[in-house]
């Protein structure tokens, strides 16, 4: 039978996560993007949340189990808060999460208690390559069988925290097929280069990152010898992504909604116009749609079923839904909405991320 | 827990609703079209939905034995039944737009009528009188007039649109519920719903229109004139009025978007198994700025459609657990009408000149599909209502 209620307990992460979003995220969220750092509060409160040790069994050191539906519901509230905060925040998520669903049993003993502990720790995945031909089914980044182990070379763009971490997932094409391999930050080989600086998400330290002729042992294939289901994780990343597009729609949403209700212009509110109204009535419909999309995306994981179709429909819809709700959001606010004293500017910048940028968040 | 699994019932009358669109509908739905009023109603079929096939959508039926989801299973079937031909489903002989305003509006002694009517051996139709030739969106402004005489009352006016008017009234023993106003200065608060019967003096078909689609379902203008009923068929007992005639709009909104999704669903599955003789596939997870443009038209469409089917599923979840869901409603009722034109139209793009030809069905599918965005609310006026709604203004706010 179809339901749209949340359990109990998930009720408690959306609302722990609103809280979070709007007491540590809203009011740094400026000045984080102005300096290119995340603030060191949205690790330290955010992980008092506990969401990833909340979905980590026990056995490594955690106390649950992964639910793409959890996080989606969080990650919809961090996002409304701000999107680089919350990417930052579930940035561990990034190893810990692939290792969850395809690592081998001593991959997921070896990686998964780091990210059981008191304190929040990167985490890295290196997926996008800087071409406009960027593919995630073929990368030029290739790993090639040498001496019972891998050799990788090739060059990354938008790595998260690739300078704070330990540990880079590393995404190449081995036998013509997308694989990922745990390489270490200080292995010979790896160069970690500039930081990234794009139009939004300024707040989320990404860099480029090239490696060389880098050797990984075979142990370090993510899923051993067999490898992992790509399929699988690219749909679980679009899922993370496109909750969060609809996080960002909701704040852009939300504040044109409040500020045309109260402007007036030619002797009444904004909002009493139809133009006006019937836009965000348009808006709010397409973001309880996008939520639904999601939504069902991220059952489709949970129950184990093919999320491919579900993770694109998902993402397909959100990326366009919040780029076109940030640019009505900067439109319904006039001049306002232009300059940086107003928040519907940097939502712009960052929705354009949605359906651009790959594989900088998973559930 | 939030679930995307229908019920083992759901599934089941799906495929059943399936072999009937396949076996019963499909290959009529050209003809029905071609000869709009040539034709007889599609007899076969009604009589076989209600002598056999009854059983399957007892469902929709008032007075069935009623599924944990009466309403999810409605909205499940009307998709299906449309995915055959829209125009078909508009034939089913169930209590539709009437049952509907009964269902909101009537006594119990009333409901019951309705009931016995579903009972009978013969196939039976209802319809609802609300638009006039002056006025649809603003259904307050009506001015067919009750006037209360002695034991009855007396109903004169034109009623504009007026659906399955033809298979209620001269087809069938069923029933008109007609909205009309006790007072015509008063506005909302003096308009009610009567029940006109099959056969009571006063009431007739003066025209059936020739319409873009739709065409097996008759569309009438009705006329009212010194239209005498007994007091009883003052639905409510006067008690619901106007308010009556908007709270079947929570129902019949994602009802009426369902129908359209049907529509969209069939050109959707057209237009990929064409493809896929042409040697097309679709890449789903493919960027989107690596697929070709059909592909991208085609996951477009697909995700255009899933996402106004979510809203349309959430909303029946709402309707038949009891939450309100007037804006839900409506928000699934824009986005099908959107999605419905917007996928038929691309539809016929796809597939070129064949898909302009009646060689394909994609032509008609399209003149069909635009009704969704224009009744039970146009697009705007479910704009209206969710706008409204979000930002906490009243009609006169926000006109
Ligand atoms: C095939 C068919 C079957 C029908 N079946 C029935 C039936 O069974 N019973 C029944 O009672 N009616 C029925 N209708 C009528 C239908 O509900 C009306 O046509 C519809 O409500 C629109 O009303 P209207 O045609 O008077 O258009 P109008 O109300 O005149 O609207 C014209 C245009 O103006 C827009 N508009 C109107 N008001 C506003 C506003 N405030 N703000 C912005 N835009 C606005 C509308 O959206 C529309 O685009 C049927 C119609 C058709 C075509």
């Amino acid at each position: 039978m179809y339901s749209f209620e949340p359990t109990e307990e998930q009720k408690m992460v959306i609302d722990a996560a609103r809280r979070l979003a709007a007491r540590e995220f809203r009011p740094r969220m400026r000045d984080s993007d102005e300096k290119g750092e995340p603030d060191p509060a949205w690790m330290d409160e955010g992980w008092a949340l506990s969401l990833l040790p909340a979905s980590i069994p026990e056995q490594f050191g955690g106390f649950g189990a992964n639910s793409a539906l959890t996080w989606v519901l969080a990650a919809e509230e961090l996002a409304w808060g701000d999107l680089g905060a919350t990417l930052a925040l579930l940035a561990p998520n990034l190893v810990a999460l692939p290792v969850l669903r395809a690592g081998s049993p001593e991959q997921k003993a070896m990686h998964l208690p780091a990210f059981c502990n008191d304190a929040w720790a990167p985490g890295a995945a290196a997926l996008m390559e800087p071409r406009i031909a960027f593919d995630p089914f073929a990368l030029e980044t290739k790993a090639v069988r040498d001496n019972g182990g891998y050799r990788v070379t090739g060059t990354k763009c938008n790595v998260p925290f690739a300078l704070e971490s330990d540990w880079i997932l590393v995404y190449a094409a081995l036998d013509g097929k997308t694989q990922a391999l745990l390489v270490p930050t200080n292995a010979p080989g790896v160069t970690v280069g500039e930081r990234e600086r794009n139009m939004g998400l300024r707040a989320l330290p990404l860099y480029s990152v090239s490696f060389a002729d880098c050797a990984v042992p075979a142990s370090h294939l993510l899923g051993g010898e067999q490898g992992c289901d790509f399929d699988l994780l690219l749909a679980a990343s679009r899922t993370a992504l496109a909750s969060m597009a609809v996080g960002v729609a909701r704040a852009a949403c939300d504040f044109a909604l409040d500020y045309t209700r109260q402007r007036t212009a030619f002797g009444e509110p904004l909002a009493r116009r139809q133009s006006i109204a019937f836009t965000l009535a348009e808006l709010v419909t397409d973001i309880d749609a996008a939520r639904l999309l999601v939504w069902e995306a991220a059952w489709n994981l949970d129950q184990g079923k093919d999320a491919v179709r579900a993770a694109a429909f998902a993402l397909n819809f959100s990326s366009d839904m919040a780029l076109r709700t940030a640019d009505r959001a900067v439109q319904l606010l006039g001049g306002y909405g232009y300059v940086r004293d107003y928040p519907v500017e940097l939502w712009l910048r960052n929705a354009r991320a949605f359906g651009v940028l790959e594989g900088i968040a998973t559930v | 827990m939030i679930s995307f699994e229908n019920s083992d019932l759901i599934k089941e009358q799906q495929r059943y609703a399936e072999s009937i669109a396949l076996e019963r509908i499909r290959p009529l739905a050209r003809y029905y079209d071609a000869y709009e009023h040539e034709h007889e109603i599609p007899w076969d079929f009604v009589r076989f939905i209600w002598d056999t096939g009854r059983k399957g959508l007892d469902a929709l039926m008032p007075g069935a034995e009623v599924p944990d989801e009466p309403f999810m299973l409605q909205i499940h079937t009307s998709e299906m039944i449309s995915w055959g031909d829209v125009g078909f489903f508009m034939c089913l002989p169930w209590p539709a737009l009437g049952g509907n305003a009964i269902q909101n509006t009537g006594t119990e002694e009333q409901k019951n009528r309705l009931t016995e009517r579903f009972r009978g051996e013969r196939p039976t139709w209802t319809c609802m009188a609300l638009t006039e030739s002056h006025c649809g969106s603003d259904s307050s402004a009506i001015r067919t007039r009750a006037v209360r005489d002695g034991d009855g009352w007396v109903l004169n006016g034109e009623k504009l649109f007026v659906t399955s008017a033809r298979k209620a009234l001269e087809e069938s023993e069923g029933f008109m519920v007609v909205w009309a106003t006790t007072d015509p200065g008063a506005g909302r608060s003096a308009i009610r719903p009567f029940l006109v019967e099959a056969g009571n003096p006063g009431v007739r078909i003066m025209k059936l229109e020739n319409k873009l689609g739709l065409r097996a379902s008759d569309t009438a203008v009705v006329i009212l004139e010194d239209c005498r009923i007994p007091l009883e068929n003052l639905l409510g007992g006067g008690e619901k009025g106007f308010k009556g005639a908007m709270a079947t709009f929570d129902s019949a909104r994602p009802a009426a978007a369902s129908s359209g999704l049907g529509i969209a669903r069939a050109t959707i599955d057209f237009v990929k198994e064409e493809l896929g003789r042409q040697g097309v596939t679709i890449r789903y997870a493919l960027p989107r700025r690596l697929l070709t443009a059909i592909e991208r038209d085609v996951i477009d469409m697909e995700t255009e459609w899933r996402a106004a089917w979510l809203l349309t599923v959430r909303a029946a979840w709402m309707v038949d657990r009891g939450i309100p869901s007037t804006v839900e409603s409506s928000m699934s009722k824009v986005k099908a009408g959107e999605a419905v034109t917007r996928i038929t139209q691309k539809g016929i793009e796809l597939m070129g000149p064949l898909g302009y030809s009646e060689r394909m069905m994609l032509e008609k599918w399209m003149r069909d599909g635009k009704i969704i965005d224009l009744f039970e609310g146009t697009g705007q006026i479910n704009r209206l209502v969710i706008a409204r709604r979000i930002l906490g203004y009243s009609g006169r706010d926000l006109k």
